[in-house]
């Protein structure tokens, strides 16, 4: 049995899959991005602030950010995914919720909710990841205040080599241990908003992959902001 | 040292736009250790040391003497709810509802019934964000006919212009009556072949505001649609070519 020393498609152990990032795709939401990296692609679009329902939810205090994930039908590997919410994508929304809750402000917004909404047409691994991305760049195009925006991707350990961004061939892997860890970050602080774990790793190697993952974490965030700048170049090129 | 970005680009949240202390955080900019960075999506402005960003999108929130349109939603005891396109309803007293002497146990759709259009002004905001309004001003009222449509609220400043320049163009080149709420709302009146070129050119104002040479722009696309050339001070506009 050959060991895990070079990754299955030739990808460099700190390189991503390609990524598209847009802003801007979806004209009646009030913000909204596509977020793509290698086969996995999410949709956020943002509703709000606008009044909370039911009414018990609401805060005196300060709006509320809600997100909802959801895997299309058509979104798996083979089987179709089961619509409609269930406890893996439940536990996501509430992650990704969290994840991004450090940077917006809602304190203008008392009573206020504002709506996150994550489908993801297609899922190849590292869907929260590309949600939370995704969300990111949807909650700034809609003009909400937040200090900075968050990246989001996989990191983690196949057999003995740690390797970010993993795809679902490396997640699946048989012949050695897996650690999938998706992580979420502020940039300008280097805070780290989001740290799961799926699988077995050492402490000092979880140590590495988060420093191998950081870095990737700041490209991510630079394509996150020119995505948003690139929806009001078009815009002027369109028009002259 | 210094500013990194250039003025008038647009920024967006966690951008650094300056470094060192030679600059001030304003509206949607924060400092953080030496850094400025932005916190809203905008466009810069440098206004002297100060560093501050014209928001580009957003709902709108409401602001004590901004006039706004408003929808009823709801009729109560006290008065009217109307629905002004923001996350925030906003109240309407009896009071404040008409010049009139309101009596009594008056059937109050009488003077606004459910879905009626009106013209208001924004009395008092608290800071929880609950909104009264005033229907007693210059200028407002209840409306009739025409057409309401949606605009970017942060786009309502360039629809109607410097001293309102851009909106007296449209209403003397095309006739209409315009009435531009500062939440977002433009409510818009005429003959039904003028009311579609008002809607189209507020339109193509909304989207093009960000860009350079707008008013020209404006003014070439109305004289091309209409045929006419555009004074300083137009005569009458004609009315269908």
């Amino acid at each position: 049995m050959m060991a895990y020393k070079k990754r299955h498609d030739n990808r460099a152990v700190d390189e991503t899959r390609p990524i598209i990032a847009k802003a801007g795709v979806i004209k009646k939401a009030d913000g909204s991005a596509y977020f793509s990296i290698g086969k996995t692609a999410a949709y956020a679009a943002v509703y709000g602030p606008r009044e909370m329902h039911p009414k018990f939810m609401q805060d005196a205090r300060r709006g509320v950010l809600r997100c909802n994930y959801n895997m299309m039908p058509f979104s798996g590997m083979g089987e179709r995914v089961r619509p409609g919410p269930n406890r893996r994508s439940k536990e996501i929304s509430m992650v990704t919720e969290k994840a991004l809750l450090p940077v917006v402000d809602l304190d203008d917004y008392p009573y206020a909710v504002v709506d996150v909404f994550i489908e993801l047409p297609q899922t190849d691994a590292g869907s929260r990841c590309a949600g939370i991305c995704a969300a990111a760049i949807a909650l700034a195009d809609a003009g909400i205040r937040m200090k900075d925006m968050v990246a989001a991707v996989s990191v983690g350990q196949v057999e003995d080599l740690l390797v970010v961004d993993l795809d679902y061939e490396e997640e699946a892997h048989e012949e050695g241990d897996v650690a999938d860890i998706p992580l979420a970050m502020i940039p300008s602080t280097g805070e780290i908003t989001l740290l799961q774990m799926d699988g077995k790793i050492t402490k000092e190697n979880l140590l590495k992959a988060i420093a191998l993952g950081k870095p990737v974490l700041q490209r991510i965030a630079e394509i996150q902001r020119k995505a948003l700048k690139e929806k009001f170049d078009n815009h002027g090129d369109n028009n002259e | 040292m210094g500013l990194l970005v250039k003025e008038r680009s647009v920024v967006v949240p966690g951008e650094v736009l300056a470094e060192g202390l030679d600059f001030l955080p304003s509206n949607g900019t924060y400092r953080h250790e030496e850094k400025i960075l932005a916190n809203q999506l905008g466009l810069l402005v440098v206004d002297g040391k100060v560093l501050k960003t014209i928001p580009l999108s957003g709902r709108y929130l409401p602001k004590k003497n901004d006039i706004v349109i408003g929808r009823v939603m709801d009729i109560t005891m006290m008065g009217w709810r109307f629905e002004i396109n923001s996350p925030y309803t906003s109240l309407l007293s009896m009071k404040e509802g008409s010049f009139d002497f309101i009596p009594k146990n008056a059937n109050l759709s009488k003077y606004y019934a459910l879905d009626d259009h009106a013209v208001l002004e924004i009395i008092k905001v608290t800071s929880q964000n609950l909104v009264d309004l005033t229907a007693k001003g210059p200028g407002l009222r209840k409306l009739k006919g025409g057409q309401i449509i949606k605009v970017n609220t942060h786009k309502v400043p360039r629809i109607i212009g410097k001293k309102g320049s851009m909106v007296s163009m449209l209403k003397k080149a095309t006739g209409c009556k315009i009435i531009v709420g500062q939440n977002g709302l433009v409510w818009v009146q005429g003959e039904p072949k003028s009311e579609i070129l008002a809607v189209d050119t507020i339109h193509k104002i909304e989207s093009e505001s960000h860009l350079p040479g707008l008013t020209e722009r404006i003014k070439s696309h109305l004289e091309q649609t209409l045929g006419i050339k555009i004074e300083a001070e137009p005569d009458q506009p004609e009315e269908e070519r």
